[in-house]
């Protein structure tokens, strides 16, 4: 049971039920879709970057609760963020979800993100979680590919 | 001779079964997957490789011969398994879909063409569409669909419409991986003879829970898996009518597969060897003999029994959840428990079941196309077999109390 309440805190739960910046943007200046053939979940998220600043980026799609919460979570977190800075912190992001449990994790600067360590406990859930990033990722690169999890 | 029906002791024969997982007794309810193994199919491969072991069909000595002879007895296992008239129709192949891969290939290539028209149902796993896709490819024949109806069940009117005269050949699933629906087989095989169309029938899904008849039936093929049916993975049967077989190309080239070679002119072997180049997995269909042995001292229907039973009383337990929605609710089903939870996605719900240590599957079950026809992505399927027991029923029912608890 402690596993589960590690991965499902509180504030995933929430996310997920209510994901926050979910839908359409106005005046999007990159877009991403993410796909993961495991699930067949999608997400498509929309940005607007001006002078390298993140300004507004929102997503649709639909997806498992941790899926949903990352988005939801990571378009909270990228608000008013350089695209420099967002691929450092996706960086970030990736190496703490895929750090062995027991091995300490490098915390600095992901804040709210950290709800996401319990991941490491269900290695299969760690593409959930990554999805919305991979998918920023292939946005802000400028390619037309689809992200894939696999 | 066989036992009397006893479950606690069935359960011991499958060392799997007394396994933990994520610290929890494993409650295994993944069966459509695959299934668990007898300890007899695990010794049997082990005393082979530890001292039985050399290739067959090549060596003078004893224990090629030895191993060519154990490894051919199990073909008789197979035929009277499916009750087939002769040895000679049962290929081994690496599993079902090798087995549907060589009709398409051999028998589809060389038969059909331009136009012709091959009819599949809305409810085949990947590996009875994507074979016959890439047929339709390569010689510019059509795949038609025959459809089924919210519960899941095939339309037979529509299936018979379907049948056209350019129908050319029938490729249909015995019992549906994500939905447990049967099919009629044998009738819709009566329509498909009546004008004079081969059947080709994948019974994946059907073998572990059905007896199967192929002349019964009168299918021209049977497609099914070894480790579907409590046997070891990469084995699997195709079953063919001689007179079809018998002229159609081979498969695959090489080895085994040849009465002889020259580099102007090489023979063919006789079936079934003609559709078996190269060394099989000797070990694998040996063990696999064990596992038809070791089904055969079971009281077959006794175990039916059980587990429709089984499926009724989880049908009713899992009911009792509001939040969830059957997938697959056909009258004749096998014990194929597919649902959905409103506003939980199902890797969530796998996620949670995990930790109390119950394996299901979550995903597609490599049907997206029935998946789309009911609108949704993926289901949460628990699949069983006749060593549940309804305590493990009872564990899944609380862990999916649990996950509405947690998301609901
Ligand atoms: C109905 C059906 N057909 C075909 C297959 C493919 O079997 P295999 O992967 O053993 O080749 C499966 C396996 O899931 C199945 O359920």
């Amino acid at each position: 049971m402690s596993d589960l309440r590690e991965l499902y805190q509180e504030v995933i739960l929430g996310h997920s039920k209510s994901p926050r910046n979910f839908g359409k943007l106005e005046g999007a200046t990159h877009t991403g879709v993410g796909f993961n053939p495991l699930c067949g979940d999608k997400i498509h998220l929309q940005i607007r970057v001006r002078d390298g600043v993140i300004e507004a980026l929102r997503f649709e799609g639909s997806g498992c609760a941790i899926s949903t919460a990352s988005a939801s979570l990571m378009t909270e977190a990228l608000q008013g963020k350089t695209v420099a800075e967002a691929e450092a912190l996706f960086k970030k992001f990736h190496e703490m979800v895929t750090t062995p449990m027991g091995q300490p994790i490098d915390d600095a600067a992901l804040n709210k993100l950290t709800v996401f360590s319990g991941v490491r406990e269900f290695p299969v859930r760690v593409k959930c979680a990554t999805l919305a990033w991979h998918t920023l990722h292939n946005a802000v690169s400028e390619t037309s590919e689809t992200a894939k999890t696999e | 001779m066989t036992q009397p029906f006893d479950l606690a002791r069935l359960r011991q024969d499958f060392p799997m079964l007394a396994q933990t997982m994520r610290g929890k007794p494993l409650i295994y309810l993944d069966n459509a997957a695959s299934t668990q193994k007898p300890q007899v199919v695990i010794e049997r491969l082990t005393k082979f490789y530890r001292s039985e072991y050399a290739n067959i069909h090549r060596g003078v000595y004893e224990l090629s011969q030895n191993a060519t002879q154990a490894y051919e007895s199990v073909r008789e296992k197979v035929k009277n398994f499916l009750h087939a008239s002769s040895e000679r129709e049962i290929v081994f192949v690496r599993g079902t879909t090798e087995a549907i891969n060589l009709v398409a290939q051999s028998y589809g290539r060389s038969k059909l063409k331009v136009g012709d028209e091959i009819l599949i149902t809305a409810m085949e796993h990947h590996s009875n569409i994507v074979p016959w896709q890439l047929l339709c490819e390569q010689i510019g024949a059509v795949l038609r669909v025959a459809p089924m109806n919210q519960n899941g069940e095939l339309l037979l009117d529509e299936f018979e419409k379907k049948l056209s005269p350019k129908t050319k050949f029938v490729s249909i699933v015995h019992v549906s991986n994500a939905l447990g629906s049967i099919n009629p087989v044998k009738k819709l095989i009566a329509l498909a003879h009546a004008r004079g169309i081969p059947v080709l029938v994948d019974g994946a899904q059907a073998v572990s829970h059905l007896p199967v008849d192929v002349q019964d039936l009168d299918c021209d093929f049977y497609a099914f898996s070894a480790h579907k049916l409590f046997g070891p993975s990469g084995v699997g049967v195709l079953y063919g009518r001689t007179e079809l077989l018998n002229p159609m190309p081979p498969y695959q080239g090489g080895g085994d597969m040849i009465l002889s070679v020259t580099f102007e002119k090489t023979l063919f072997h006789e079936i079934p060897h003609k559709f078996e180049a190269g060394t099989p997995d000797i070990a694998g269909v040996i063990a696999f003999g064990a596992a038809l042995d070791y089904l055969a001292t079971l009281d077959g229907p006794a175990l039916q029994k059980h587990e429709a039973e089984l499926l009724e009383y989880a049908t009713k337990q899992l009911d009792a959840i509001p939040q969830l929605r059957w997938i697959g609710t056909a009258k004749e089903k096998t014990s194929v428990l597919s649902f959905v939870l409103d506003g939980v996605h199902p890797h969530d719900i796998g996620t949670v079941l995990d930790t109390e240590g119950i394996a299901i599957r979550a995903g597609h079950h490599c049907a997206q196309p029935v998946m789309d026809f009911f609108g949704i992505n993926a289901t949460t399927r628990a699949s069983l077999a006749f060593y549940n027991t309804r305590e493990e029923i009872d564990r899944l029912t609380a862990g999916l109390h649990k996950v509405v608890e947690i998301f609901g």
